[in-house]
């Protein structure tokens, strides 16, 4: 047990010595939340829009009086003509027009209705997509106003509610996303360096020839940075219930044992990428696109998996980080318990046990 | 057998097709400074790793401390120390964390860490770099401190691999005379080396080539029976024989 103890507190001190890297991993998550939650988010305020107003009458008027009230749209301009719109989509002043047609009040009077026309800035799909989508809803809300007045017989109102993220917040979705992301860097990446490093400096044999069981060695590695990950889950937790108004709606423990959970998988993960290298170099490699970068792109943080063709849904079930951030998500936001993350929490132990058994086995062949 | 320190026979490692050594039959005496030669990939390491228990033998027998690499290899790890050609040291530790660190893997006590630390550093003439980080010592400092740190669990066998690559030759000498105190103590020395001053500075040598063993004396022995005037010259008729290169 001394040989244990003494040996994690090397550890230690390996990192405390190490300041620009300590400062990096414990700094690093705040960042990322910061910036997710301030500069980075995928919802659309106060876009500009231009409006090409054919029709100038009372109808009118009122329509482009809601589009600018609503949160999304900021009216910066109107024109006469297509073209000298497009001039403003150049310049990048207004990211959607709006153009109404001649007659649009009277039409809205008649049997076959009115009609709009909506030009997007397409070269940001994504964000053409949801202006369009605002738009459309503001425009409905113009109609059932208006239809109120009147009584039209035989309408279908549909009412629509966000279950879990009301405001639609964009931080629900990026808080567990970034926590699977910052957990395996630190976990894996950190931990497959730590042990080619010994192998590196030759100082890995000299533990193997004394008396000190291996086993003991790779949990001595994995000790220091299981409490440094515990310190990143309390920092992005607390940051995100005390800045981002994310709640914890679900069981803090569970939460906390399933991070427990995914770091065990990470460290595992760096364990057998650290005893199937040679060099800080290729560790490093293999940590970030083999583990980043199927994290980011596949884990349905950034992009749905639901959206994806089939081979690359499957390939997704073996990235351990899109189970973690299905688990954060439904205990975080859903605030369900582990009855409905079982299934989910088994294919994390599966896995682990799965990494562990592969990286000792590495461990002991290179010891043949 | 009692005074035997390290004894081989018909000791064979095999990867796959490849026999890296191929029978080898020594035996090496307690005290002993016993010279393993040969050039690179002549084996001596993957012998060398044999004995340290870092690797299983093919066929043969072995022993090192009077326990079989076989089957009491924890026996072995308690008795043996080992310095590698990297001198195996932290740069980013101090000198006394680094002892501290390698002693307490050995199941040393605090107090008998402190006590001997303090005896160990002031042969070294590094007390008043006790606290310094060994990133900052130049290289001979380290090689001495790396060769204190690998007997300071007082092991009965120290297997040192190439422990003086790229010091100046004035280094060298003090080196081995650290070596001399330790084989004076009692400690056996097995050692690899490139330099063939060196060798003459050991009881006994022993020469592989291809991984055989092709010639063991002591160094006076082996020239008289060469004909020749020094090891280098020795080792030169010898290791022209070899057919295989490095890997």
């Amino acid at each position: 047990m001394k040989q244990f103890y003494n040996f994690v507190i090397k550890e230690f001190i390996h990192i405390m010595r190490d300041r620009r890297t300590l400062f990096i991993l414990i700094g690093m998550p705040v960042v990322q939340i910061l910036i997710f939650g301030f500069a980075l988010t995928n919802e659309v305020k106060n876009s500009g829009f231009a409006v090409i107003d054919l029709s100038h009458d009372e109808r009118s008027a009122q329509l482009i009086d809601e589009l600018d009230a609503s949160r999304y749209f900021e009216i910066r301009g109107k024109f006469q003509s297509v073209e000298s719109l497009e001039q403003s989509f150049r310049k990048g002043q207004v990211k959607i027009g709006i153009v109404i047609p001649s007659n649009f009040g009277k039409d809205m009077e008649r049997p076959g209705g009115a009609s709009l026309q909506f030009i997007a800035d397409a070269s940001d799909p994504n964000v053409a997509n949801t202006l369009i989508n605002y738009a459309n809803a503001v425009v409905l809300d113009f109609e059932n106003n208006i239809n109120g007045e009147k009584k039209i017989p035989y309408t279908i109102q549909t009412e629509t509610r966000m279950l879990y993220n009301p405001q639609l917040k964009g931080a629900y979705n990026f808080v567990p996303g970034v926590m699977a992301m910052v957990l395996l860097l630190v976990c894996t990446m950190m931990t497959a360096l730590t042990v080619v490093r010994e192998k590196e400096l030759g100082t890995l044999e000299v533990m193997l020839v004394s008396p000190l069981k291996p086993l003991k060695i790779i949990i001595a590695k994995a000790v220091p940075y299981l409490l440094l990950s515990m310190l990143n889950i309390a920092s992005i937790l607390l940051l995100s219930v005390f800045v981002l108004d994310v709640p914890i709606n679900g069981s803090l423990t569970l939460l906390v044992g399933e991070g427990i959970l995914f770091i065990l998988v990470a460290l595992s993960l760096g364990l057998l990428i650290s005893s199937s290298t040679a060099s800080q170099q290729s560790a490093m490699f293999i940590s970030l696109i083999g583990m980043f970068l199927p994290t980011v792109m596949l884990s349905g943080f950034m992009f749905p998996i639901e959206n994806m063709p089939l081979p690359m849904q499957v390939v997704s079930n073996a990235v351990p980080a899109k189970w973690f951030y299905i688990i954060v998500r439904s205990v975080m936001i859903k605030g369900v318990g582990l009855k409905h993350v079982w299934k989910e929490t088994l294919i994390l132990s599966g896995m682990l046990i799965f990494f562990m058994a592969m990286a000792i086995k590495k461990f002991k062949v290179r010891l043949a | 057998m009692q005074d035997r320190a390290i004894t081989a026979e018909k000791l064979t490692k095999k990867f796959g097709d490849f026999t890296a050594v191929d029978q080898i039959s020594f035996e090496v005496s307690k005290g002993e400074i016993f010279g393993f030669l040969g050039a690179n990939g002549a084996g001596k390491t993957t012998a060398m790793r044999m004995f340290c228990g870092l690797s299983l033998p093919t066929s043969g027998v072995a022993t090192v401390g009077g326990f079989d690499v076989y089957s009491e290899n924890e026996k072995i790890k308690n008795s043996i120390g080992y310095m590698s050609q990297r001198f195996s040291l932290y740069d980013d530790l101090s000198v006394i964390e680094n002892i501290r660190f390698y002693a307490g893997i050995y199941g040393m006590s605090s107090k008998a860490i402190r006590v001997k630390a303090e005896h160990i550093l002031k042969g070294l003439e590094l007390e008043a770099e006790k606290n310094m980080l060994v990133g900052s010592l130049p290289l001979g400092w380290k090689q001495k401190l790396a060769f204190s740190v690998a007997i300071f669990h007082e092991p009965r066998i120290v297997f040192l691999d190439e422990p003086t690559g790229g010091v100046d030759p004035i280094t060298r000498r003090e080196f081995w005379q650290l070596i001399y105190e330790a084989a004076g103590e009692g400690i056996t020395v097995f050692v690899t080396t490139h330099y063939m001053d060196e060798a003459e500075y050991c009881n006994r040598v022993s020469i592989m080539v291809d991984g055989r063993i092709e010639a063991l004396d002591t160094p006076t022995g082996m020239k008289k029976h060469m004909g020749v005037g020094s090891m280098n010259e020795v080792f030169l008729q010898l290791a022209r024989k070899a057919t295989r290169t490095e890997n």
